[in-house]
């Protein structure tokens, strides 16, 4: 493998990794905090997709696209979560995942009635639409270092957040321990409401910065779901920090492994990632409850 | 005296046929230290768990301050004024001491959702928080994560957690449990201190604590009260005494 190649498949490891951490935080909490098995966030991140390029083709600004289609994520979270989910916190995880995957199939229907099996057309603002000189002659898509730097300043602010404010405070007793933390007056219910929104603000904005680089199609959201399960296990369910050492994990390993290894090897990578760190730390990387 | 803080009427609870609650009735008076004695299974962890909110009762009403709390959620309860030791410990193993001190102390603050304030530099909550960590002996371990404080450290944090609520009713769940005799004099020296401020209801089995510590004994068997007196005429009660203490001679 040539330096400049590496480079290239660093950064798209890198940025894959982002674009799993968008959506594995609200996954992780939701999880750790409430015990919900939520299948249908890869449906939220196909919503932030579509609103998008909606959005997009009326007025032909990514901005606008952007600032619209990240609050309506959160909306159709937090209806959602107040529509249906919230009869299910206390069901067995079956009922959830059952319950949850049915929505999948609501939601994929609903979006081909009203957009169509078709792709929906979203490139990336003019701006960022050419390469990048990086050193030692690489050349890197514009708008894919964007992504990149929009993950990490959201990482970032979550880690602020999460572990400097009063309202992380709540999430991080919350996932902990629930009715401790509701012994000490803290209304955890609000809190997860909360927790559920952002957590689809964060899967809306991964959806619209990966439909320029893939395709704005219904059942998009499937292929990044499983990834993104796969790091909130690996990752310690609850748990931010986890949850991004983990995307980065994934996201390097699963980027070379398809570049290293013949195809039906590299898509197993990551499993085999996920199999050998669950032997070796059952309960995740940073396990959040005791 | 004036009246009582907690007033509990009628309280049911069943667990698939089994009464864990048998028409329990009990006042808690203002500034009193009521212990809540009985033999394991009696029901008086499933009592305290309905009066914080943990479960709801199937029958009957408590009225804690003057107002009907029977249905209220567990952390408007807490905002009211009830604080809860667990039975088994239960702190927030990854937070240090002030930090866990620091998460009850939010709760007293009747209103003002200052979501995004930096909370480990927020002085409305450290300052009370290290208040309550001095009265119960605990601040100078005060930047220690609560996994690496010793079993009675960690009681003890809890207490102070539930002092940072500011509450007007203490429900302690055998605070002594799991505790060597020193660390269990110690706990009962600062239980002492206590009492002179708060309203407590406390489950204990270690009956030294508690015949120097209540003001007044219940006696709880099988779900139900059966005996509700001062610690002398509870300890002669014959009826107390074959159903509880008499093992113990």
């Amino acid at each position: 493998m040539s330096p400049s190649l590496f480079v290239e498949q660093s950064l798209n490891g890198v940025q894959l990794g982002v674009m799993l951490f968008l959506m594995a935080a609200g996954l992780t909490l939701v999880f750790g905090i409430m015990n919900l098995i939520n299948l249908a966030h890869g449906s939220l991140y196909m919503a932030g997709a579509f609103f998008a390029a909606t959005v997009f083709q009326l007025t032909d600004s990514f901005t606008l696209a952007v600032l619209v289609a990240v609050p309506a994520s959160a909306l159709v979270g937090a209806f959602v979560e107040w529509a249906v989910l919230r009869r299910f916190y206390q069901r067995s995880h079956l009922d959830q995942v059952l319950v949850t995957f049915g929505l999948i199939l609501v939601f994929n229907d609903v979006v081909r009635m009203i957009w169509g099996v078709v792709p929906v057309p979203l490139s990336p603002p003019d701006a960022l639409s050419g390469p990048v000189h990086l050193f030692g002659g690489v050349e890197y898509p514009a708008f894919r270092l964007a992504i990149l730097a929009v993950g990490a300043l959201v990482a970032l602010g979550l880690y602020i957040v999460v572990s400097h404010t009063r309202v992380g405070m709540w999430i991080r007793a919350g996932a902990s321990d629930r009715p401790m933390a509701s012994a000490l007056g803290v209304d955890v219910e609000l809190v997860f409401s909360l927790v559920f929104s952002a957590g689809a603000a964060l899967a809306g904005l991964a959806g619209l910065m990966a439909g320029p680089i893939t395709a704005v199609q219904v059942g998009m959201g499937e292929p990044i779901l499983i990834l993104a399960l796969v790091v909130t296990v690996i990752g310690g369910i609850g748990s931010i920090r986890g949850a991004f050492v983990a995307a980065l994990i994934i996201g390097i390993g699963d980027t070379f492994g398809r570049v290293l290894l013949p195809p039906a090897l590299g898509s197993m990578v990551i499993f085999m990632l996920m199999a050998a760190i669950l032997a070796w730390r059952p309960k995740g990387l940073f396990p959040v409850h005791g | 005296m004036s009246g009582p803080i907690l007033s509990i009427r009628g309280l049911e609870k069943r667990f698939a046929g089994i009464v864990a609650t048998n028409n329990l009735s009990l006042d808690v008076q203002a500034g009193e230290t009521h212990a809540l004695i009985g033999p394991n299974g009696a029901g008086k962890t499933t009592l305290i768990a309905q009066l914080q909110g943990e479960l709801t009762p199937d029958g009957g009403a408590i009225s804690f301050d003057g107002a009907d709390i029977t249905r209220e959620p567990a952390w408007r309860r807490a905002r009211l004024g009830i604080a809860r030791s667990f039975q088994i410990t239960s702190v927030f193993p990854a937070f240090t001491a002030l930090q866990n001190v620091a998460l009850a102390a939010q709760a007293r603050e009747r209103h003002g959702f200052r979501f995004f304030k930096n909370a480990s530099a927020d002085s409305a909550l450290t300052r009370p928080a290290m208040e309550a960590l001095t009265t119960i002996g605990l601040d100078s371990r005060a930047d220690i994560v609560a996994e690496d404080l010793s079993h009675g450290e960690r009681r003890q944090l809890e207490l102070a957690m539930a002092l940072a609520m500011k509450p007007k009713l203490l429900l302690l769940d055998e605070p002594m449990a799991g505790m060597g005799r020193q660390d269990g004099q110690r706990m009962t020296k600062i239980l002492a201190g206590l009492k002179q401020n708060y309203a407590i209801l406390l489950v204990e089995h270690d009956m030294d604590a508690v015949f120097a510590l209540a003001d007044r004994v219940s006696v709880l068997v099988a779900g139900a009260v059966i005996a509700t007196g001062d610690p002398a005429a509870i300890r002669s009660d014959s009826a107390v005494k074959a159903a509880y203490l008499g093992h113990k001679g």
